[in-house]
């Protein structure tokens, strides 16, 4: 009370001061003599400024997001010191192997897709006839197709705010082709990458903390940090490490019990397939039981498919849960499914380009008003990733001129990852209390580390997770980033850290050199 | 059973929330068009839907870094000036790893350091590229700070009445309360302080803490342009009144008249010396998508922090990180407008020439629209002196707004629906922007190619001219 009375008593000098120099008006403030000024000015410092850590919005002060945290900006600071002083680490360089960010680590985008792209960047290239030399015969044709579905061939306009109709309905082309079963257009909604659309839904969901949303642990840090800054409450179920990350509905119905007693009601449930941070591809009958259970206990079903293309193992295939739904008989009455779909990832690794979407089924026409009116409010994503996506749902076919680069061109990609995945599996394998799951999709491997009783000791001294320091030490010692497991999430008391299988192939035997020697001796320093 | 998600278990804020900009009418005018109807869609700035072109020289450079295979081409020359295709490569430098890669969650710090160089042209007072943060389109900034500013609906944001949506929307949907303080009409819609005043008692009593006041310059829809004297005296107030300022520039290249040229609220605090330099927060908006750039698809924004502490600039960067980065050929775009082509470069004077027609266009047209509006019966308009709006009062007889009420209709959506009817003209009710109790507007933009303005202008004043015939009292029986 005191304090309020204070400040408000400064800011009555302070407002005394300066209206009293308002009636000896001067051009400008800094001109005129401020010896009363000062005073105010002393006092005013005090103030507290309106917007502080300490006045910022608790949901925000909550969130975490560790695969852009706090070990990559210690990268980043040894990234500075090797080139403001080279030779002050045993490393040369920094291998961000933190996230997943193909193209940042020299994989090469699909030719056919910048094509089409450059072309509907700059339409007025379709005019000239020097760029028949340039631009293959298909990627012209296609360019051409998608400004025809764009008003006034204009790509630099606000289109509608689900997404550009024609795009959206190669795009719903694509998912029926996919599936097998029919796709509608007006219920997709391209979003700036998939993110967004996830924000989307758990803005709708989240009512309260009383709002549960299920969440695979361990689990991708973006669904953590949006129901944090939504204001909700995540409720985890667990996957089994020693079935290869398996999901089981006994630990799903547990979970809800457990949640429900407390008195959270649990809206939704996600499923990310296949997994990030876990690279595991959820077997057919699995899938059907999820639905069944969604469809049970009145749960909406969150699919983040964004790794449907990086499957490197030949007995599991990509389904998506609506494909799953519908061939068990489930129709839009039935159950609400959201799937996420991104540009980012894949064979194409389009991150920097934000390109995604939602496809939303099972929900009412006035709740489906109220997503429209959500997306309305940023009018609309960026319109080349909205090209981008209809690509990606409708790449070059059979016959095209372009079919057989682009064919290599993904091929080459998919099997280089499968390869990569496979090398840094068996390396992590080969370490001392190191076991690793098969990656069998994404882009990660997840390997757990069990840590010697020293070195936890010795993390808990400095006060940081045994698997941030693992990480930490992992970084000074061989400048490679990899993410601690606690940003994921991990059953009490176990470790990771979560790699991934991005950097190019002829960087992969050093990193496994440089890995295997710091483990040997970091074992070497903290073994029992 | 119910399904999981129905209308009643809908988080309220989002229930609550409008965006009028693409509501009713535009619905509307979008089922009239699928049903064949001509529409001439005014009610969003999105010039090239109306005819505006891009400005070649961007639109190169982005394409050559959409497909840098091009470069190595060496029939390139033959499509691409050579400065678009040095640019490019500077562009492709800056990243890390081209425009398919992720980049820092702030942006480029290449292209940052574009913008502060540009902040500071402009200004004449150097900024920190650390304080710059690209995002996809200024609206995702705008509800970056506002979600990081308020805690629960007892914090306040002021913002001005008209206003553009978005912050309406944005504070509801992150459940604070709007402030609203009313721009002057009859002063050219300029600030008045004593309401001012009044708005922030008046909320204070009610228990709400006022964090921010939102200022929109050039105006969004009112179009006015600010005295350096109002920034001065609004800046005043931000400092005695403890608020962040949150300042809306989006529209700075758009301005039509030469007694207020664009100041940005930064030069002016920095002008004013300390302790307000050194004490007033502020964040100032800029965006891609209006200007005579007008590249609205893009998604290309920034925002400026001033005054912010290191730690609250972390948190704010420990957010945006969640999204991993903004959209990249939009961070291009936003580079190559603050760093355009120089006298002497091979594209400058296409460039100079592209950009001073679209300038010089929109200027005419805000005289043709205001002068428009001014010559119809029961209209008045504020002349546009900058952005890209007219919001023309509307004075509707008291049997028209009689009528709308038994429609069930506030009035000036009546009005609107029946404008779209009668003519194809799809604008927003004012009623979507806010104003004065039974005063009513409607926002157009100045947007539709010059060619066509005098039709649209005519099309309007039959209509306009009809509608006040038919619905003034004196006229009534005789019609009948």
């Amino acid at each position: 009370m005191r304090r309020f009375v204070a400040e408000k008593a400064k800011r009555a000098v302070s407002s005394y001061l300066l209206s009293s120099l308002r009636s000896h008006p001067s051009p400008s403030l800094s001109s005129s003599p401020l010896k009363f000024y000062s005073t105010a000015a002393a006092m005013a410092s005090k103030l507290n400024p309106p917007v502080t850590v300490d006045s910022l919005n608790p949901k925000v002060l909550k969130c975490e997001y560790a695969v852009r945290g706090e070990i990559v900006t210690h990268a980043q600071r040894l990234q500075e010191e090797l080139q403001t002083q080279p030779g002050s680490h045993p490393f040369d360089e920094i291998l961000y192997c933190n996230i997943g960010n193909p193209q940042s680590l020299a994989q090469q985008p699909i030719t056919f897709f910048r094509e089409v792209l450059a072309l509907t960047d700059h339409p007025a290239l379709l005019d000239k006839s020097e760029s028949a030399a340039l631009f293959s015969s298909d990627s012209i044709e296609r360019a051409w197709q998608i400004l025809d579905v764009i008003p006034g061939r204009a790509t630099g306009a606000y289109s509608h705010s689900q997404g550009v109709k024609g795009l959206r309905d190669a795009i719903a082309a694509g998912i029926a082709a996919r599936d097998g079963f029919p796709s509608n257009p007006d219920d997709i909604f391209l979003t700036d990458g998939a993110s967004p659309a996830v924000h989307m839904m758990m803005q709708l969901l989240i009512r309260t903390e009383n709002d549960g949303i299920f969440c695979p642990i361990p689990q991708y840090p973006l669904y953590s940090a949006s129901i944090a800054l939504h204001g909700g409450t995540l409720v985890p179920y667990y996957l089994n490490e020693g079935t290869g990350w398996g999901l089981e509905i006994s630990e799903l119905t547990k979970q809800l019990e457990e949640a429900r007693s407390k008195g959270i009601t649990v809206r939704a449930l996600v499923v990310i397939n296949p997994g990030n941070p876990t690279g595991q591809v959820l077997a057919e009958e699995n899938q059907q039981q999820i639905v069944e259970f969604c469809k049970k206990e009145g749960l909406v079903l969150l699919a983040d498919e964004v790794y449907q293309e990086n499957i490197y193992v030949d007995n599991k295939s990509f389904n998506s849960f609506k494909k799953i739904a519908r061939s068990m008989g489930y129709g839009e009455d039935d159950l609400a499914v959201v799937s996420f779909q991104s540009v980012s990832k894949g064979y194409y690794g389009e991150c920097g380009k934000r390109g995604g979407y939602m496809e939303i089924t099972g929900f009412s026409a006035d709740v489906r008003e109220q997503i429209y009116k959500v997306a309305s409010v940023n009018l609309c994503s960026n319109i080349s990733g909205q090209i981008l996506a209809s690509l990606v749902m409708n790449p070059p076919k059979v016959g095209d001129e372009s079919y057989e680069s682009y064919m290599a061109e993904k091929d080459g990609i998919l099997q280089s990852l499968a390869r990569r995945a496979k090398a840094l599996e068996d390396a992590f394998n080969s370490m001392e209390g190191v076991t690793c799951n098969k990656a069998e999709g994404a882009m990660y491997l997840f390997p757990r580390i069990h840590l010697p009783q020293k070195a936890i000791d010795a993390a808990k001294a400095v006060n940081k997770a045994p698997d941030a320091f693992y990480a930490q030490r992992l970084l000074e010692a061989t400048g490679i980033v990899v993410v601690p497991g606690s940003g994921f999430g991990q059953v009490p008391g176990t470790w990771h850290f979560r790699c991934t299988i991005l950097p190019q192939e002829d960087k992969i035997p050093g990193i496994i050199s440089r890995f295997k020697a710091f483990h040997e001796s970091f074992m070497s320093e903290f073994r029992d | 059973m119910a399904k999981p998600l129905d209308y009643e278990s809908l988080n309220e804020n989002v229930k609550k929330t409008a965006y009028a900009v693409r509501g009713e009418l535009y619905l509307r005018a979008s089922e009239l068009q699928k049903e064949g109807k001509k529409i001439i869609f005014t009610n969003v700035g999105n010039p090239h839907a109306l005819g505006q072109k891009p400005l070649t020289f961007p639109r190169q450079v982005v394409a050559l870094c959409q497909a840098p295979f091009l470069l190595d081409d060496p029939n390139v020359g033959l499509l691409f000036p050579a400065d678009a295709i040095a640019r490019a490569k500077h562009y492709l430098q800056l990243t890390s790893g081209g425009l398919g890669a992720y980049s820092d969650s702030r942006g480029i710090p290449g292209v940052r350091k574009e913008v502060a160089e540009f902040i500071e042209r402009r200004d004449g007072y150097p900024t920190d590229p650390e304080l710059i943060f690209l995002t996809d389109g200024a609206s995702k900034g705008v509800m970056q700070m506002l979600n990081a500013i308020i805690r629960n609906e007892n914090d306040g944001i002021l913002v001005p009445v008209p206003q553009y949506p978005l912050y309406s929307a944005a504070i509801t949907l992150y459940g604070g309360s709007l402030v609203p303080y009313y721009l002057e009409e009859e002063a050219n819609w300029s600030l008045d302080f004593n309401n001012i005043r009044q708005s922030i008692a008046s909320a204070r009593s009610k228990g709400i803490t006022v964090r921010a006041m939102v200022i929109i310059n050039p105006g969004n829809p009112t179009g006015q342009c600010l005295s350096e004297a109002n920034i001065r005296e609004l800046l005043r107030f931000c400092f005695l009144e403890n608020l962040v300022l949150l300042a809306d520039e989006v529209y700075q290249q758009n301005i039509y008249q030469d007694e207020r040229p664009f100041i940005s609220a930064r030069k002016i605090l920095f002008d004013m010396g300390p302790p307000l330099s050194k004490e007033v927060q502020l964040v100032s908006f800029h965006t891609v998508s209006k200007g005579y750039w007008g590249e609205c698809g893009q998604r290309g924004g920034y925002f400026e922090m001033t005054n912010l502490s290191p730690k609250t600039v972390d948190e704010i960067y420990k957010v945006a990180s969640i999204s991993l980065s903004p959209n990249v050929p939009g961070q291009i775009f936003m580079g190559l407008m603050v760093n355009p082509p120089k006298p002497g470069d091979i594209s400058y004077f296409k460039f100079e020439q592209e950009s001073k027609a679209i300038m010089e266009s929109l200027r005419k047209r805000a005289h043709i629209m205001t002068d428009g509006f001014n010559s119809c019966r029961n209209v008045v308009c504020n002349f546009t002196e900058g952005a890209m709006y007219s919001f023309p009062q509307i004075r509707l007889p008291a049997r028209a707004i009689e009528v709308a009420k038994s429609a069930g209709k506030a009035p000036d959506v009546f009005y609107c629906l029946k404008l779209l009817e009668a003519t194809g003209i799809s604008t927003v009710p004012g009623s979507g922007f806010g104003q004065k109790e039974g005063v009513f507007h409607l926002r157009t933009t100045i947007l539709p190619a010059e060619e066509d303005m005098p039709a649209i202008m005519e099309s309007f004043k039959k209509f306009n001219d009809a509608f006040m015939e038919e619905y003034e009292d004196y006229r009534g029986y005789s019609r009948m």
